[in-house]
């Protein structure tokens, strides 16, 4: 009673809200929250020298690099080809476009095992891809970035398309006769509009590529200081029954990742205003 | 889109009055590029998506067939791979409909009443897609493990959930928990509540209102938000490997047992199990598209109607 005084704002003639919420907040308590509290909790039982000495260790320190060097880069890739393929889907018609525009998705459907395997082989010297460069691909850095690349290419497109979809063309008209030349109009009229939905994306990108594993522990070669990702060194922990140093690296992990989701519902809360005033 | 008929049109008034340039021509041109920059555009897309999406995908297939047929089957027969097959199932049935029941749950509460603090619910429960897998596997071993939580009162009552069937059903309930959810939510709150409080003035009781009303509105989503969710489910493969202590034809699902296959050079295995599963994924776009289009065509109409 104490919390519905609290909780409820404006009163409804529908039934079940109680009900509703006090299941959703009972659920998410027990699948998510009070697991996820475990993390932080476990902290508290080591030293923060302990923790500190985990965290900065050299090995460590070259995962974050590699980890958030990768991430950041695929995110940049798929900021520039995922708007270049939403202009396309959206504006422009070619044979098969359907079929392109369904199979965007295929990184978030497809299993991070089977893309492991099927990206590690392709990009392998004796691979379909690989045998092509002139240049290693798996086994190196370079590996954990095409697998990042890979599994973050739908979410540029999908947050850029829709945007995209609804921007007026008689803003683009209007610009063309004023005298504006194509590009300017693009840069001057269609970009700014398009700028928070293609962060958004980046973000949700650079966000999934961080926690990544399944996908990048098969290409990757996973050899300490030069291609091991953070995600892999908390198993390697776990492996020794290191729990500690576990938690010590996944804390670093989980803090970066609220940041981001903080960063990405303000980014998406100024795309929603953009949007808004746009239209 | 506008652009090619508008083209045709300039290129009818040229046709028609050689003598005047006019304006129109030179607008459609504003509003769309020459022929050769989409040529470009339209061929580095799709080179880029060729490079990164359809090529990784055909090779799971090919690779899967190098072998032969025989190689095929008995991969897919072989007792190890069956036994991952029903762990498999077996998550997904958890996974599924909790998830579903709890997606419905929140998405009403959320989405049909205001409340102080929906905002923060609703981050929360995004908050598993910002969780990398491999943490989601380990908050799991740090409650259940031996050296966790409750590690050793499931121990002296010989009860075991990390490295067994429940830890990887739990791993896979928290991946795949905000998926229904994150479909259902945003439609909900932009159907409103206008036609729930009709039937509720007409006598109708909650539950008859959610049968009803609620959810054949929003079924196509629904199905969606089932079927992505069941695709996450069966291909975790970070949460689920950190707590499945990865014993074979007992704790292995279909992507770790991938992972051994490949590990053990048994390269065209390991790509006939990922078969199955990109098999899988396909079907779910295949889904996706059809609700997608069901989607528009009804909630299209509904307006009219």
């Amino acid at each position: 009673m104490a919390t519905r005084a609290l909780l409820l704002r404006r009163h409804s003639v529908l039934p079940g809200f109680n009900l509703a919420l006090g299941f959703a907040l009972l659920y998410l308590c027990f699948i998510v929250l009070i697991p996820l509290s475990a993390v932080f909790l476990k902290t508290f039982t080591v030293s923060w020298s302990t923790i500190w000495a985990t965290v900065s260790s050299p090995r460590v320190v070259a995962s974050y690099r590699l980890t958030f060097g990768a991430s950041l880069v695929g995110a940049l890739i798929n900021a520039v080809f995922g708007l270049l393929v939403s202009w396309v889907l959206v504006r422009y018609r070619f044979p098969g476009k359907r079929l392109v525009d369904a199979l965007v998705d295929l990184p978030f459907a497809l299993p991070t095992a089977v893309a492991g395997i099927a990206l590690t082989s392709l990009y392998a010297r004796n691979g379909w891809i690989g045998g092509l460069l002139p240049f290693k691909v798996s086994y190196t850095p370079l590996g954990v970035l095409v697998a990042l690349t890979f599994i973050g290419l739908p979410f540029v497109v999908r947050t850029v398309q829709p945007v995209l979809e609804d921007l007026q063309q008689e803003l683009e008209e209007a610009a063309a006769t004023l005298g504006a030349t194509r590009l300017q109009t693009f840069t001057r009229v269609i970009f700014p509009a398009l700028m928070p939905a293609l962060l958004t994306g980046f973000a949700l990108a650079f966000a999934r590529a961080l926690g990544e594993y399944g996908s990048v522990i098969f290409i990757a070669g996973n050899m300490p200081m030069v291609s091991e990702i953070t995600s892999l060194l908390i198993i390697t922990k776990l492996e020794q029954y290191d729990y500690a140093g576990a938690t010590a690296i996944a804390v670093v992990m989980l803090v970066t990742a609220f940041v981001l989701l903080l960063l990405i519902n303000l980014l998406q809360a100024w795309a929603r205003k953009r949007q808004g005033a746009l239209t | 889109m506008s652009a090619i008929p508008s083209d045709a049109l300039s290129a009818a008034a040229d046709t028609a009055k050689p003598a005047r340039p006019l304006a129109p021509p030179r607008l459609a041109g504003a509003t769309s590029e020459p022929a050769w920059v989409r040529r470009t555009l339209i061929g580095v897309a799709l080179a880029f998506l060729t490079l990164f999406l359809f090529v990784p995908l055909i090779a799971v297939f090919v690779q899967a067939f190098a072998k032969g047929l025989d190689v095929y089957w008995a991969a897919l027969t072989d007792s190890d791979a069956v036994s991952a097959l029903k762990l498999t199932l077996i998550a997904a049935a958890f996974s599924v409909p909790s998830n579903l029941v709890f997606g419905v749950a929140a998405a009403w509460a959320i989405a049909k009443f205001d409340f102080r603090g929906k905002n923060l619910l609703l981050t929360l429960i995004d908050l598993p897609f910002s969780v990398s897998p491999v943490i989601a596997g380990l908050i799991y071993l740090l409650i259940f493990g031996l050296q966790g939580w409750w590690g050793e009162w499931l121990r002296d009552h010989d009860l075991k959930i990390v490295f067994a069937v429940p830890g990887i059903v739990l791993a896979t309930v928290f991946v795949t928990f905000p998926f229904i959810a994150r479909e259902l939510i945003p439609l909900m709150q932009a159907q409103g509540q206008e036609q729930e409080e009709a039937a509720r003035v007409l006598g109708a009781s909650g539950w008859q209102i959610l049968w009803r009303v609620t959810l054949p509105n929003v079924r196509w989503a629904l199905l969606y938000g089932v079927i992505l969710c069941n695709a996450r489910a069966m291909g975790e493969f970070g949460a689920v490997s950190v707590v499945s202590g990865h014993i074979r034809g007992q704790t292995n699902t279909l992507p770790l047992h991938i992972e051994i296959l490949y590990n053990d050079y048994q390269f065209a295995a390991a790509f006939a199990v990922a078969s199955l599963l990109a098999a899988l994924a396909l079907v779910t776009l295949v889904l996706k598209y059809i609700v997608e289009r069901r989607a528009k065509a009804s909630y299209g109409e509904e307006p009219r109607s």
